[in-house]
Order: C-alpha cells, then sequence, then structure tokens
C-alpha cells in the first residue's frame, strides 16, 4: 500500500496511485461496502488507489489524501465541522452516494419538524439533530457519484478516469434508455409503477432488470420530465401518492416532490 | 506490579459505525471503562410515520448496508403478519436461502476482514495481500459465493429488489440453482480451511456470566420468525418482543440499550448457538466440537467460533434447501396483497443477532407507529459489563497499555457491532 510503485499502467495509460480517504456521515455505510464487498474487483480496485483512511476496514488511519469519499448526508453539527476539515485537506472530494448527493432516505425525515422527529423517536430524552442536507449545501463538492447503493462499475470507471487524468462524464439520458436496451418488459404494462422514465440512466436498469420499478435513487435525467410521467402513471392508475412517495425517497426529486406535495395536502 | 493507564479510543476502527472506548486504571484499580456510541441518529421509526406500506422493506433495508437483507425480511415479514399474509412454502424457501447467504458473507466480512487480523498482528486485511494471499482469496471465494447466491435469489446482495411483500418479483432459474449447488458443495473446503485457521489462534479465555437471547427453534436452527427465548428461561411469543427487549435510554449513547433477567443480556451467534445447538447441521456441530465450543457457552471471544459454526451449517441447510428447491414445481412467485388495519411484528435472526420491525398500520396500509430494535443494541449494555470486567481483571493481573487496549478492541470486535444500525 506505498505510493511508490512508479510506472503503473492501465490499458497502457499511465495511472499514479492517489492517495484516497474514506469518510461516513449519516448513511448506513452500504456505499462503502460496495467496493468491499466486491471481492473479484476489491483487489484490482486497490492497485488503482491508495487507501490511506478507510475505518471500516483498517486500524491505520492519515491525513494525508488527495482524494476524499464522503458518504451520507449532514444531520448533526460535529457532522458539519468534520466534513469542512475533509475538505480543506482533499483536492478532490466525491459526494459518494445518493446520501451525500441528495440527502438521501435520511431526508425523508425534513417532512416533520425536528421537535416531533425527536420525541417520536426518543421521547424526553435529549439528543441533537438537524435537517438531512446533502454535502453539497455546506461544502464545494467537486464530483458526484450517484445511487443508493452507487454501482461498483461506475465508481471503478470514475477512478480510473480521476487517475489518468480523464474527465468524469454522466449519461444524460434516462434508466427507460438501459431498460429498453436490457430488453425487460415494461414494468407498467404488468402494473407497476416506475421512475425509469425521469431518473438519470448509469444503473444499467438495475431494479427493472429484476422486474421491481425504479424509484429514482440516482436523482433526475437532464431535461427529465415529471409532468408527463404524472400522466403515465395517471393513465395506469397510479396515485399522486404513490408518485411522491418515490419521488421523495431519495431526494433526487426534491423539488418536484414538494410541489405534489403541496397540492395533495 | 501496580499499573496505571489512560486508554481512549476514538472511532474504533475494524467495526461498522462509530463507537469509542475508555479506559482509566490507577494503582492497578480500575477507575472508568465505558463503551461509548456517539453515531448520529437518523431517525428511521419517525420518517416511515404516514407512508405507505409497500415503503417500509425498502426503506428500512437502508438502516444497514451490512445486513440489508435482514432488514428487509423483517420488514416484510411483520406486515405480512400484520396484514394476515402467510408466505408459501417456496417463498419461505428462498427466503431463508437469501438470509443464509447474507449470513455467509457477513460473518466471513467479520471473520476474516475485521476480526482475523488482531489474530495475525496487522492494522487491517490489507497486508495480508502481501502476506498471506493465500488466506485473503480464500475470504474472497466465500463472499463472492454468498454475494453472487444473493444478487441470483434477491436481485442484488445490497438494498434487495425482488424482495416483496406476498413473495419475490422473480425467481432464479433451475440452472442457477443448479450452478449454485456445485459451489456450495465446493466450498466445504475452504471452510475447513478457515476452521483450520481460527484453530492456530489463541482465544482470549474470558468468562463472565450472561443471559443469551434468541429465536426458538422447534425443529430447525431459527432464523425467520418464531418464539423468543433466553438462555435464563425467559420464553415469549414474537409479538411479545417488547417484554424481551425492555429498551432504556442512557447517557453514554445514542443507542438504546436493553435488559431483561439480568442487567444486560447478548444476542447473536452464540447467544442462537447457546438456545439451539441440538438443531446445528451435523457439520456444524463437528466443527463447535474442533473448538469445544458447547451450550452454555459464556466466554464472548467465542462468538468468532459460534460465527465460524454458522457458516458450516448455513452452506449445509443451503444445500438441502436447493435440493428441495429443485424438487418441486415453480409456484407463481408472488401473492396479492390486501392492507388492513392493525399491527405486525417480524422477529428476525441476523447475523449479529435478533432484530424485531413493528409496525401500526391504519385502515389503508399506512403507518401510523414504527419501532426497529437491532441486535447491536441490545449487546450495547452487555459489552459495557464486560469491557468494565476485562478491564478489571486486567488492572489486577498488571497487564500493558498495548495489552488492555488491544483485548479491549477485541472484545468490542468479537460481538461484531453494527452501531450504525443500532442508531438507526
Ligand atoms: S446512498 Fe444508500 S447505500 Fe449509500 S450510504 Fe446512503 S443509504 Fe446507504
Ligand atoms: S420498466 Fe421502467 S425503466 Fe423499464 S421501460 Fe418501463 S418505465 Fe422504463
Ligand atoms: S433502477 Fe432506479 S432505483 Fe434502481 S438503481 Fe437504478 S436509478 Fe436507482
Amino acid at each position: 500500500m506505498t505510493n511508490s510503485e512508479q510506472g503503473k499502467t492501465y490499458l497502457g495509460v499511465p495511472v499514479y496511485r492517489p492517495k484516497t480517504a474514506f469518510f461516513e456521515l449519516s448513511s448506513c455505510e452500504g456505499c462503502q461496502l460496495q467496493l468491499l464487498n466486491n471481492e473479484s474487483s476489491l483487489l484490482a480496485f486497490l492497485s488503482l488507489v491508495d487507501v490511506v483512511n478507510f475505518r471500516e476496514a483498517m486500524t491505520e488511519r492519515s491525513d494525508a489524501f488527495e482524494i476524499a469519499f464522503v458518504e451520507g448526508s449532514v444531520t448533526r453539527s460535529d457532522e458539519v465541522e468534520r466534513l469542512k476539515k475533509i475538505r480543506e485537506k482533499a483536492k478532490i472530494l466525491v459526494a459518494f452516494g445518493s446520501c451525500a448527493c441528495f440527502g438521501g432516505v435520511n431526508q425523508l425525515k425534513n417532512r416533520f419538524s425536528r421537535e416531533w422527529t425527536k420525541k417520536e423517536v426518543y421521547g424526553e430524552h435529549a439528543v441533537e439533530t438537524e435537517f438531512a442536507r446533502p454535502l453539497e449545501d455546506v461544502v464545494s463538492v467537486d464530483l458526484k457519484i450517484f445511487g443508493c447503493p452507487v454501482k461498483k462499475e461506475e465508481v471503478e470507471k470514475i477512478i480510473i478516469n480521476i487517475a489518468t487524468g480523464k474527465s468524469v462524464i454522466y449519461p444524460k439520458y434516462p434508466v427507460c434508455m438501459e431498460c429498453k436496451a436490457n430488453e425487460n418488459i415494461c414494468l407498467f404494462d404488468i402494473g407497476e409503477p416506475c421512475l425509469g422514465p425521469i431518473t438519470r440512466a448509469g444503473c444499467d436498469s438495475w431494479c427493472p432488470n429484476s422486474r421491481f420499478g425504479c424509484w429514482g435513487c440516482r436523482g433526475p435525467a437532464d431535461d427529465a420530465n415529471v409532468e408527463q410521467l404524472k400522466v403515465i402513471m395517471k393513465k395506469h392508475g397510479f396515485s399522486e401518492e404513490t408518485l411522491l412517495d418515490r419521488l421523495e425517497c431519495f431526494g433526487g426529486f426534491s423539488d418536484f416532490a414538494k410541489e405534489i406535495r403541496e397540492t395533495i395536502s | 506490579m501496580k499499573i496505571t493507564a489512560n486508554i481512549s479510543i476514538h472511532h474504533l476502527a475494524r467495526v461498522e459505525g462509530h463507537g469509542n472506548i475508555r479506559i482509566r486504571i490507577e494503582n492497578g484499580k480500575l477507575q472508568e471503562a465505558k463503551w461509548e456510541i456517539v453515531e448520529t441518529p437518523r431517525f428511521f421509526e419517525a420518517l416511515l410515520v404516514g407512508k405507505k406500506w409497500e415503503n417500509a422493506p425498502w426503506i428500512c433495508g437502508r438502516i444497514c448496508g451490512i445486513c440489508s437483507i435482514g432488514h428487509t425480511l423483517a420488514s416484510i415479514r411483520a406486515i405480512e403478519n400484520a396484514f394476515g399474509i402467510v408466505p408459501s412454502v417456496q417463498t419461505q424457501r428462498l427466503r431463508l436461502l437469501l438470509k443464509h447467504m447474507e449470513t455467509l458473507q457477513s460473518h466471513v466480512l467479520h471473520l476474516y476482514f475485521l476480526s482475523a487480523p488482531d489474530f495475525l498482528g496487522a492494522g487491517s486485511v490489507f497486508p495480508l495481500i502481501q502476506s498471506a494471499p493465500e488466506v485473503v482469496h480464500r475470504a474472497a471465494r466465500l463472499k463472492q459465493l454468498a454475494n453472487d447466491i444473493c444478487d441470483c435469489v434477491g436481485g442484488r446482495r445490497l438494498h434487495p429488489t425482488r424482495t416483496v411483500v406476498g413473495g419475490f418479483t422473480m425467481l432464479p432459474g433451475r440452472k442457477e440453482l443448479e450452478t449454485f449447488r456445485n459451489r456450495l458443495r465446493e466450498t466445504t473446503g475452504d471452510l475447513l480451511a478457515t476452521a483450520e485457521l481460527f484453530q492456530t489462534f489463541r482465544i482470549p479465555d474470558f468468562v463472565r456470566e450472561t443471559e443469551f437471547v434468541s429465536l426458538k427453534g422447534e425443529a430447525e436452527y431459527p432464523f425467520i420468525g418464531g418464539d423468543l427465548a433466553s438462555t435464563d428461561g425467559a420464553h415469549k411469543k414474537e409479538h411479545e418482543y417488547r417484554e424481551m427487549t425492555n429498551e432504556y435510554m442512557v447517557e453514554q449513547s445514542t443507542s438504546k440499550w436493553s435488559r431483561l433477567s439480568r442487567r444486560s443480556f447478548a444476542v447473536g451467534a452464540l447467544a442462537r448457538l447457546n438456545n439451539n445447538f441440538a438443531f446445528l447441521q451435523p457439520e456444524a456441530k463437528e466443527t463447535g466440537e474442533m473448538f469445544g465450543l458447547k451450550p452454555v457457552n459464556h466466554n464472548p471471544f467465542m462468538n468468532n467460533i459460534a460465527q465460524l459454526v454458522e457458516c458450516v451449517h448455513v452452506v449445509h441447510e443451503s444445500l438441502l434447501l436447493i435440493n428441495e428447491l429443485l424438487a418441486s414445481e415453480q409456484e407463481e412467485p408472488r401473492q396479492e396483497v390486501t392492507p388492513k388495519g392493525g399491527t405486525g411484528v417480524g422477529a428476525v435472526e441476523v447475523p449479529r443477532g435478533i432484530l424485531y420491525h413493528c409496525y401500526e398500520f391504519d385502515d389503508g396500509g399506512r403507518i401510523l407507529k414504527c419501532d426497529c430494535v437491532i441486535p447491536t443494541s441490545q449487546n450495547h449494555a452487555n459489552i459495557q459489563h464486560d469491557l468494565e470486567e476485562l478491564a478489571g481483571r486486567c488492572a489486577e493481573a498488571g497487564r500493558t497499555d498495548r495489552e488492555i487496549e488491544l483485548l479491549a478492541q477485541m472484545l468490542v470486535r468479537a460481538y461484531d457491532p453494527c452501531i450504525s444500525c443500532s442508531v438507526h
């Protein structure tokens, strides 16, 4: 795990092994586990980066890093401070997963007042919490990796791009494109709702491949047409509540969700 | 020898989530030993209120990245119990197979990546890639098999997509099941090698009597639903889980704590084994015997070995499950769901111990109240008392700071705590 392996190449392009650190704020740690949990490519991944901080897996810690992968959303004042410190040290700060990019499932609690939320779970016992926020609300973010969880193939591609000095490009089109290419039966045809028409691709239509409708974990595609999806949902007999549940689940569509919530209530 | 030690470990490594250990010894006398939980709560029980039933398994899986399958299954079971849905035999088999593979992958992750480095004198698994590559590759092979089966049966290994209330969205193909059967058969060699590796480790000899809580099997080693039991003789029905958990708040933790017949109890592989040893597969019993592991064992460090025994058990039982699945006609994957008002509880044994989900629904199937009791929160009090006892004995024996620090960390790690899960 030293940075001394000079002359390493990937597909003939020289790569340097950037010193990389992983951190987590409020999260399920699933995005980090996506890396530990993919044994066939774990070793290849470790040859691309020099991991200097990965509390989930190692005792040693170091403050000298170039790339910081930050998982989770910000929900407490000490996390604001931690995040600012990470920002000061990192050359590239990556929002890692939908909690970090959009607030993730954590932001569902923002539907309620902080006082009610605390009381519902802890009664009169004092605990501190704030509204769940994406990293961007607190510090500047250089790169976002969407997904709940992130898809390891995409993470690897992005890391290779960083290591070989290329820029990172996201798909602009929606999940539906991937789903059609995968020749899946469309879920609407078997009576299931799906956010595939408006959600940014890149997961290779992970959920529809298992006959499970998309919940929009990767946030909106470029030019996402929510109005048109509303019409499709209505035509197939799904309520606005069902659409809202999906739009607000991971935080990526929060502006659209807010609008619908206001019209329903 | 009179020793003085001041140990403070901030954000203990190689555990899931954020916890601190603090130990203070003055002149050979223990002043303080504390297991603190500083994780930020995410308020899952609040954020689900008002949501329709179908949101719960999908969202609750996100309580934990390691045992998302267990959370999803507990959530589904609670909903099915509330709505009066009985899963088909096919669904039950597939869920258990999926559950077993999560247990295998989680135990292997803990045994090899989190626990073994302590015994091998390393800070992480990474240097072992160079120094003991065959060990790392074996761990990777075992995990990969478990994860591949999870991908196939559950749709994906993390935050599964095929598991829904009423059954599955899709079934694994016969060909896939046959391939997995072969791979499971081949994996028994790796399990034996794992047992041999752990036989070379010196498991600390530390015994403190406590109570062990788990599901109680009737004819099988239990994982999904059923009665609740403890080694002190408590016996309750699944829906009476609150009488087993008795949660309360303490200052040193953002996670709740639990107690039953004594001031603390333990859940997890060792607790399951202590309550259900007779139902282990024969090969698993043999593995237990290699380590002299018999019920009731009160050494918390033996939880590692209990996990190893369970790895053997789940592999052999999965072989039986696949045989049964292949021998039966494929049925419809999924039943109709009709929501109704009421309360449902789902108790599931996840890798770190017994997990409960409980929801109260209105007539339209919207959640009025939600309660999730996590294995690690049930273990926190027991970890605290073990830590006091261990530190006290170390102080008397005049152990060095370094030794105490390592032992304390190994103790907490033996419980395989999942802290972000416990502060959900
Ligand atoms: S984005 Fe999803 S998988 Fe990743 S940490 Fe958040 S909840 Fe877990
Ligand atoms: S299933 Fe979803 S993603 Fe696939 S084509 Fe239909 S709407 Fe699009
Ligand atoms: S299909 Fe939708 S919900 Fe599923 S992973 Fe892709 S973007 Fe996320």
